[in-house]
Order: C-alpha cells, then sequence, then structure tokens
C-alpha cells in the first residue's frame, strides 16, 4: 500500500505541507478564503529537534493501529489499510491522541479528534502534503517495511 | 549613504494568510511577522530580487517589483552607474558581481535564422526515422592506417562520447553547493553526457561519476592531484574563463568551508583566488608542455581540452592551442557566468562567443587543422536553437552552465558571491544548500536536456539533415538578419534573402 | 543578369542511368542515350551529360583532358599554362553533330597530356596530385576555360540540353565504351552555362548524382581544407572530392567509402557484431564531416568499374538490373527496360548500402 514518508534530509521546514493539508481538509476552492485570519489545524506537523532539524509528521497507518484498538467509540477503523475516522461517531475522548506513538493524531479545534486520511476524503484525491512540497521531502510511495504502532 | 532600495516587495495583505514560508525561506531577512499587529513585514533593502518567497507563496500573495524611485534620469550616468560610483566611494573596493554580463549588448544568436527544406529536398519527420545526435570530441586521425591483414586499424586518440553536443560547463564545488554538483553528475550520467568539475578538485562522493566527469586543472591548481586527474573522462586545462578573461578563479572566503575546503585543499574560511596566468604557462610552448604533462601522468588515455576565454585575438589563440596537442578546445564567450567576478572585467572585457566561434572554425580550416581539435563553444548558449546555430557555424559541441542553473532553480538574481543563494546552488549555508534536493534537481536537468535534444532534433529534421555531423560548420544553413556585412563575413554566413 | 553556377549555389533534380559490362565489352553510346529517353520529364533541358570508360585505348597512357574554352583567347591562355606542366600528346576538336536543340556552344577540345617527368621531380608529387592541381588552377584562376574530364582512357560529354540531345550532339555512337553513365538535370534556375552540367570529373572518377544534399557545406567546408576548391557548388563536385580525397588520398575501399558518404545508422552499428561494429564506428568518428545526408543517388565511375550508393533513408529512386555480364542502374526502371528490354532481375537497392559493379581484372 501506498504511504505517506518524510525525508527529513530534504525538509526545509517551510511549513507549507500544513497550510496544504488544512486548505485541502477545509472544503473550500479558494486559499485566502480557507485560511486567512484563522488558526489552521493541518493533519500534517512538521516538528523540530533541538538541533533544528525538522520533519512532518502525519499518520503513518500502522499495520496493527494502537489508535483503532484504543478508541472507545469505534469512530477510527481501517479500510484497505487507510485508518479512517467517522467524525460522526467520535466523542472527543481524545484516548487515540495520547496513544498514538507518533502524535499523528490531533484535536481539530472543535474538540473531535482528526487525523491525516491520505487525502482520500477531500477533492485532492492524492496527499495535499506531497504536491505541495517545494523539495520532495515528502513522498507517497510504496515500500517493503511498513510501521507496526506497537 | 542610503539610497532607495532597487526592490520592491508588493504584499497583498488581503492574500496573505500568515503562513510565514516567505520569512522562513529568505536567506537575506527580508520578510517577518510581527506579532503584534499580526502583519508581515518587510526590509526592501536586503531584497535581491531571487523570487524564492513569490515562488513559495502559497496564495500568490507576493510580488517583487523594480522600484520606480530613481535618480533623475540621465542617459549618460544611469541610475547604476551612478549608484556604482556612491558604492566605491564608500568602500575604496572593486565592484563584484555574479553570472554572465547583463547589459544590452548584441546576442547574435538572435540575429540568425535556420533554414528548411521545401520541395527540392525533403524535411525529414524525427518522430519516424532515425535522428542521430551522438557526437565524438577529440584529435581525427590525418590517415587511416592498416593492420597487416588489410583491416582498419580503428585505435583512435582519446575521444568523449556524447549522445548530444552539449555538456555542462565548468562550476567548482565550492562555487555552487555539494547537491548542485550531485545534480549535474547524476544528470551527465544518466544522459550520456559529461559535466565539469571546475577548478574546486573533486568530492569523494563523486568519483562514482568520473564516467562522466571533466576534471580541471586551473591556475590556482585547487584540489589538483594523481587521483582526481585520473579519476574523470577528460581533463580540461582552464586557460580563462568569459565572465572574466584576464584573472583567475575567485572563491569568497565565507564559501570555503568544510568539505569544500577540503577538497579544494585550502585552508577553511580562506579567499581562494587563483592566479590570473598559470605561474607556469607564460607562452604557447608551455602550454604544450602542460598539455603533454598531464597526458603523461594520465598514460595518453584521456584526452586534454583547453578552455579559453573569447578574447580579440582569439583565432590566433586556437590555432596555437590546436598546435598543443590539446584534443579540444573550449572557447568561452563573453556573456559566460561566473560565481564572482569583479563587475569592470564582467561587464566589459571579451567578445561575443558567435563571433570567436566562427573566426576560430575558419581560422583552424584554413590552416588545415581543424581536424586536430574538437570545438566547445559556451557562453550563453540559451536553448536548442542556440545549439543548432552554433553546431552550423563550426562547433562540435556546446558547453552549458546557466542554463543548467536555472534547470535547477536558479532566478538569475546575480547575487551568488553573497554565498546566500536562497535556491541551494551557489551556497554553502547548510540550510540553503538542502532546499536543492538532487532527485529533483538532476531530473530537472535531464528533463531540460532531452527537450533540447527533440527539438534539436526538430530543426535538424527541417534542415533534412538526419545526423549531427552534417551541420556541423554546414553555414549555408544559416542567414544573418540586421548585420553589418562585416558581421555577415565574421560569421562566415549570407543575410537573409540572399 | 543571372548569377552562373558557382557564384550561386543552384538545387536540382535529376534523372541518372548507366550500364557496365564486367566482360569489359565495349559498347557504343546508343543505348545509354536510349535510356534517357523515358525520363525525359526528369530533366528540364538545362543540362545532361555522360562519362564514358574505355574510350580511348590508343591513347591510355595519357590523360585526356576536355575543355570548354569561351574563346580563343581563354584557350592559347590555358595551352600556355598545360605547356609549363606537360607534354601536349594530342590537340584536336571533339567533334560534334549541330543540332537546333543545343545553342550557345563554347570551343569544345580535347588535349592528350603526358606530365613532364621533371617537374614530377621538382613538386615530388605523383602525375595524378599534378593533375588535380593544375585542373584545379585552370578551373578556379583562368576564366573563360574548363577543364571538365581529365581521366584516362575516358572521358565526359556535357552540354546544356536535355541528355538525348547531348548525346546524338556529341556523336556517342561513334564511341565505346565498357561503362557508360548519363545524366539529365533539372536545375531550379537558368545558369545556361555548360561546366555546370553534369557528371563531374575528377581523374577517372565521375559522379552523375540525384538529389540535394543538405550537408553540402560541412561537406564543402571539410574537403577544402585538403586543397580541393568548390568552384561549381554543386553537390556532383563536393561528392567528386569526396570521393578521391577517400578512395585516392586516405586508401580506403569502395566499401569502407560508402560507409562514410552514408554511413549506418547508431542503432544499425550498434547490434553489428564486435569486429564490423569497431570499424564503422571508426569511419563515422574519424570522417564525421564526410557524412552525406538529404536524398542523393549517385553513379561514381572509375577505372574499371563504378557504385552507385543511395542516401541512408533513400529519398531518391535508384533501380539496378541484371542480366549476363551487363549491370544496369537507372533513376527508374522504364530506363533498364530501354536498354534490356528482356530483363528479369531487377532490384530497388536499400538506403546506404552500395552497389558495386568491377569489370573482370584485365578486361579493360
Amino acid at each position: 500500500m501506498k504511504r505517506i514518508y518524510v525525508k527529513e534530509e530534504w525538509c526545509l521546514g517551510c511549513h507549507l505541507c500544513e497550510y496544504n493539508c488544512a486548505f485541502a481538509n477545509s472544503g473550500l476552492t479558494d486559499m485566502v478564503k480557507a485560511l486567512r485570519d484563522k488558526p489552521i489545524y493541518p493533519r500534517i506537523q512538521v516538528e523540530t529537534d533541538e538541533n533544528g532539524v525538522t520533519y512532518a509528521v502525519s499518520c503513518r497507518h500502522c499495520t496493527d493501529p494502537i489508535c483503532v484498538k484504543s478508541c472507545i467509540a469505534g469512530a477510527l477503523s481501517k479500510k484497505d489499510g487507510v485508518i479512517e475516522i467517522d467524525h460522526s461517531k467520535c466523542v472527543g475522548c481524545l484516548t487515540c491522541v495520547l496513544v498514538c506513538p507518533y502524535g499523528a493524531v490531533v484535536e481539530d479545534g472543535s474538540g473531535v479528534a482528526q487525523k491525516c486520511e491520505l487525502c482520500m476524503k477531500n477533492s485532492c484525491g492524492a496527499p495535499a502534503c506531497v504536491k505541495g512540497c517545494p523539495n520532495g521531502a515528502i513522498v507517497y510511495e510504496e515500500r517493503q517495511a511498513v510501521p507496526a504502532s506497537d | 549613504m542610503n539610497f532607495y532600495p532597487e526592490f520592491e516587495v508588493e504584499r497583498n495583505d488581503s492574500r496573505c494568510i500568515r503562513c510565514r514560508v516567505c520569512e522562513r525561506q529568505c536567506a537575506n531577512e527580508v520578510h517577518w511577522f510581527d506579532a503584534d499587529g499580526k502583519v508581515m513585514l518587510s526590509d526592501e533593502s536586503k531584497c535581491v530580487n531571487c523570487q524564492r518567497c513569490v515562488t513559495l507563496c502559497p496564495t500568490r500573495a507576493l510580488k517583487i517589483v523594480k522600484s520606480d524611485c530613481r535618480l533623475r534620469e540621465n542617459a549618460n550616468y544611469s541610475d547604476q552607474t551612478i549608484k556604482e560610483i556612491y558604492r566605491q566611494a564608500e568602500t575604496g573596493g572593486v565592484l563584484l558581481s555574479s553570472m554572465g554580463n547583463p547589459n544590452p549588448l548584441p546576442v547574435y544568436w538572435d540575429k540568425i535564422l535556420i533554414n528548411a527544406s521545401q520541395v527540392t529536398n525533403p524535411p525529414i519527420d524525427p518522430l519516424r526515422e532515425p535522428m542521430e545526435t551522438r557526437v565524438f570530441l577529440g584529435k581525427k586521425p590525418k590517415h587511416i592506417r592498416r593492420n597487416a591483414d588489410g583491416t582498419l586499424d580503428t585505435k583512435l586518440a582519446p575521444q568523449l562520447t556524447l549522445s548530444m553536443p552539449v555538456m555542462f560547463s565548468a562550476m567548482s564545488y565550492g562555487s555552487i553547493s555539494y547537491n548542485a554538483h550531485a545534480s549535474l553528475a547524476r544528470a551527465a550520467t544518466a544522459l550520456g553526457i559529461y559535466y565539469n568539475t571546475g577548478e574546486g578538485g573533486l568530492h569523494e562522493d563523486f568519483y562514482q561519476y568520473g564516467k562522466n566527469t571533466i576534471v580541471q586543472v586551473a591556475s590556482g591548481r585547487f584540489g589538483v592531484h594523481k587521483d582526481y586527474l585520473e579519476a574523470g573522462a577528460a581533463i580540461e586545462i582552464k586557460m580563462g574563463q568569459g565572465a572574466k578573461p584576464g584573472i583567475g578563479g575567485h572563491l569568497p572566503g565565507t564559501k570555503a568551508v568544510g568539505d569544500v575546503s577540503k577538497t579544494r585543499m585550502i585552508p577553511e574560511g580562506s579567499d581562494a583566488i587563483s592566479p590570473a596566468p598559470h605561474h607556469d604557462i607564460y607562452s604557447i610552448e608551455d602550454l604544450r608542455q602542460l598539455v603533454y604533462s598531464l597526458k603523461e601522468a594520465t598514460e595518453y588515455r584521456l584526452p586534454v581540452i583547453v578552455k579559453v576565454a573569447a578574447v580579440h585575438n582569439i583565432a590566433a589563440i586556437a590555432s596555437g592551442i590546436a598546435r598543443s596537442g590539446a584534443d579540444i578546445i573550449a572557447i568561452d564567450g563573453f556573456r559566460g557566468g561566473t560565481g564572482a567576478a569583479p563587475t569592470r572585467i564582467r561587464d566589459n572585457v571579451g567578445i561575443p562567443i558567435e563571433l570567436a566561434l566562427a573566426a576560430v572554425d575558419k581560422r583552424l580550416r584554413d590552416e588545415g587543422i581543424r581536424n586536430n581539435v574538437s570545438i566547445v563553444c559556451g557562453g550563453s548558449i540559451r536553448s536548442a536553437a542556440d545549439v543548432v546555430k552554433a553546431i552550423a557555424l563550426g562547433a562540435d559541441a556546446c558547453y552549458i552552465a546557466t542554463a543548467a542553473c536555472l534547470a535547477m532553480g536558479c532566478h538569475l538574481c546575480r547575487s551568488c558571491h553573497t554565498g546566500k543563494c536562497n535556491w541551494g546552488i551557489a551556497t554553502q549555508r547548510p540550510d540553503l544548500v538542502k532546499r536543492l534536493n538532487p532527485d529533483i534537481g538532476s531530473e530537472r536537468l535531464i528533463n531540460l536536456m532531452n527537450a533540447w535534444r527533440h527539438e534539436i532534433k526538430e530543426l535538424m529534421g527541417g534542415m533534412g539533415i538526419n545526423s549531427i555531423e552534417a551541420l556541423r560548420g554546414n553555414r549555408l544553413m544559416l542567414r544573418g538578419v540586421g548585420l553589418t556585412g562585416k558581421e555577415l563575413e565574421i560569421l562566415g554566413i549570407s543575410h537573409a534573402g540572399e | 543578369m543571372s548569377q552562373l553556377e558557382g557564384q550561386v549555389r543552384i538545387p536540382s533534380g535529376c534523372a541518372v542511368s548507366a550500364m557496365i559490362s564486367r566482360d569489359g565489352r565495349r559498347m557504343n553510346g546508343e543505348s545509354i542515350i536510349e535510356s534517357m529517353i523515358p525520363m525525359h520529364d526528369r530533366s528540364n533541358g538545362l543540362g545532361g551529360g555522360f562519362a564514358a570508360y574505355g574510350i580511348y585505348p590508343e591513347y591510355k597512357d595519357f590523360f585526356a583532358l576536355h575543355i570548354f574554352f569561351n574563346s580563343r583567347q581563354c584557350q592559347s591562355e590555358c595551352m600556355t599554362l598545360l605547356k609549363e606542366y606537360f607534354e601536349i600528346v594530342q590537340d584536336e576538336h571533339i567533334k560534334v553533330r549541330k543540332l537546333p536543340q543545343i545553342t550557345d556552344e563554347p570551343i569544345i577540345r580535347r588535349v592528350f597530356v603526358s606530365p613532364m617527368q621533371s617537374v614530377l621531380r621538382h613538386l615530388q608529387i605523383d602525375e595524378k596530385e599534378l593533375v588535380v592541381r593544375i585542373v584545379n588552377r585552370i578551373n578556379a584562376q583562368l576564366e573563360g576555360s574548363y577543364v571538365f574530364s581529365c581521366g584516362k582512357n575516358m572521358g565526359a560529354f556535357k552540354a546544356v540540353g536535355f541528355p538525348e540531345d547531348v548525346g546524338r550532339y556529341y556523336r556517342l555512337e561513334e564511341y565505346e565504351a565498357y561503362c557508360w553513365t548519363a545524366h539529365g538535370r533539372y536545375p531550379t534556375n537558368t545558369p545556361g552555362w555548360w561546366g555546370g552540367a553534369h557528371p563531374f570529373c575528377m581523374l577517372d572518377y565521375s559522379i552523375v548524382h540525384n538529389g540535394e544534399i543538405s550537408s553540402y557545406d560541412a561537406n564543402r567546408r571539410f574537403i577544402e581544407m585538403y586543397g580541393y576548391k568548390c568552384t561549381l557548388q554543386t553537390d556532383t563536385e563536393v561528392i567528386t572530392y569526396i570521393a578521391d580525397y577517400l578512395l585516392r588520398r586516405q586508401g580506403l575501399t569502395l566499401e569502407e567509402t560508402a560507409s562514410v558518404i552514408a554511413a549506418p545508422f547508431w542503432s544499425t552499428i550498434d547490434a553489428k557484431p564486435e569486429a564490423e561494429k569497431q570499424t564503422l564506428t571508426y569511419l563515422r568518428n574519424a570522417f564525421p564531416s564526410l557524412l552525406v545526408t538529404g536524398p542523393f543517388s549517385i553513379i561514381l565511375g572509375f577505372e574499371g568499374g563504378l557504385m552507385a550508393l543511395n542516401d541512408r533513408l533513400k529519398l531518391r529512386s535508384m533501380v539496378v538490373g541484371e542480366q549476363g555480364d551487363m549491370v544496369y542502374i537507372a533513376s527508374e526502371e522504364a530506363a533498364i527496360r530501354v536498354m534490356a528490354p528482356d530483363i528479369t532481375n531487377i532490384w530497388s537497392p536499400a538506403g546506404g548500402e552500395p552497389v558495386i559493379v568491377k569489370v573482370k581484372e584485365g578486361a579493360f
């Protein structure tokens, strides 16, 4: 299955992926309208370590996802390898946010959890962060080794 | 003295989403976010118009425009001229510039037009017929020799084989980044052409691309040692460079860091100013000795290129080089780029490559020694059409560097000498170097060359020529427009309509 | 006034034809003249010519110079120059039959010459090289004199007109040759100059050619490095010089020469067995400027044989026929059927594939 991978060697820490993600999931067709004067809640987030290394973090779609196991409301599920979230079922306990070892599940600003669903459910159709990365640091590809969350 | 900045940052606040990409991406620190007013502010005096912020701004909220605040108009003392005087009055220094001569001097390529077949012979369709662009560079035999059994003795002087008549010309590791070199090396290998180390030595990581590498020996001898000479497919002696004929290479100390200083074999942070001449070459007979020293050192396996800047008596110089044992002459025109050159030299010394090339090709033919050497020309070859015109004037192949930099992302802001290239090319700052991902850089170089190859084939096909060697020196395929009789005479072409 | 051939480059279309007896039997010119008639429309009356091999057996040791002179004065000027280097063995009119179709005749002479040994010793060159040099000098420098044929035991006959008229004008039925080649020309303007007609000759090499080569200036500028002077600016002239350079001066074989002029494509070469690949790569690498591109079908005549060659894309028609000891080559099959009405073995050689025919050793 194709997943999003990040090559920190080429991550510039420009944070464009965050804005592209927020826009892609806004449901709007204009980025200015979608993002201007609003806090953004992207599903991919650039982290910076103490050495200044930057790295974009998003859901790895683990083979054995602990978030799905821990969901008390049955909002998280795995379908064709993609871990999906049903916002209507989420009760906002945020257990998933706590258990995700990668910090890839986050609160969406309205109290419920959100996570990367590979832009499968929005009009983008393919990960917006990958398309918008200016330096090829985020890729969407098939690889042999697949992360398990535990 | 303070001037109003040359460029203005025009930010359309109604489109700005405060993502701060511009701020994070500007090595010149033009943009910043004002948390109090929640707005992006800028200091335009630092802007070099490299367009990095414009390119990355996701909402197209940014424009960099030329400032209209100028000094009082004067056709003799231009704004630029006056400001240069102010700067020199302030610093007492030589002005530095980068990239090629930007002044409005004639571009002969644009005044030369290419032929096509109509009726009397057919154009050839490169989509349906073979169309060949393979080129060999090196000495051709005067006479054939036969083996005892009568078959041809097929041994030749060492040759370079190019899949198309274009190579990446010299840019040193130091003047450009590790990732830029990696991009060039990988692209040259994938394309079956060559890139050139420049005078900064060869990083140990790139020895693996040796089959497609030309190693340069310049007056500073930076990074030259036996393994280096043996690592490449050819050795280039750099006598001069189109951007700055008469002086040597120039690497500011800010760029001589880490692996750059190690590869160059110089102390970190020291300015690497190459001597103007090679101090073992004060005349043509000395050049011959260096040519043969290098051949001896590499057991006559490699062709030797002698690169010279196009200067006034280039034809005579080339004739001397053709008799020096060199296999290839590279001529660099006055528009050739550079990572750093004194402005006055860049803008006032040397001659156009078109005229130099035509003069050299003619002289070598007049003297019957054109076969002794191949001719490579560089110094602003901007497109496939320039390549075709150069080949038809008499070049065997072209060198490109500025076009290659553009493919890698360069926006020709001409600030390489500051070492703060926002595109990760002409810089050694690790945070900037990483902006050029060689996967992308090499792919873009490959795309550019493939595109040019297609265009070269289209143009050749139109002329009814299906192999590049039949185009070489085929000046009947060219016509001039708006050129004087003298210019046409030097170019060896007729005027359109003749 | 419009410019003459040589002052301007004139592309032209053409018809070619040839016949050769491998047994060295000598045949008169009737048949070759006839062969040009069905291809009449491939010419436009602005040039026709023939080359014939084995026609001067009694003078076979001497160079036969065929010369056009514009005036008596040109003639005496040229003869004075010739006498500095050659013994004049015979100096005569070339017999012609006056025809209304052939006009503006120059003075047409045939001069058999023998190089002076003292001159050869002094210049330290062989007799062929001397002939080449002097002929080039006359054609480039003596206005109004033009040597259009200078081989041994062969000769070219050419004029402004349709080829069949030119053949009758020169009374070719009175000559006997083991090999004939013919040419009809369709130039794209009206030079009206006899020297511009084909075949083009250098020593015993003669070329008839149909096509317009796109590599012309690349070829010309290369070959002119070696003392040749392309005074006519025609394809035929430059191809003749290329043949002379590769065959006589470099010593290549006919096959090797064909592999330079109409080199196989790299894709073909790269698929060949190693030894052949090396040779073909060497030839393309060593003589890149002698690759000829654009449409051509040429017939190169030489002492004892001929070679026919098409450009590598076969952009011009050329057919070959074989019957008994005879080989026929022409732009159109119709021409061959005139020369050999009941011929059965006719084929069309591939582009770049040379057809080499040699007369049996000692038979010419």
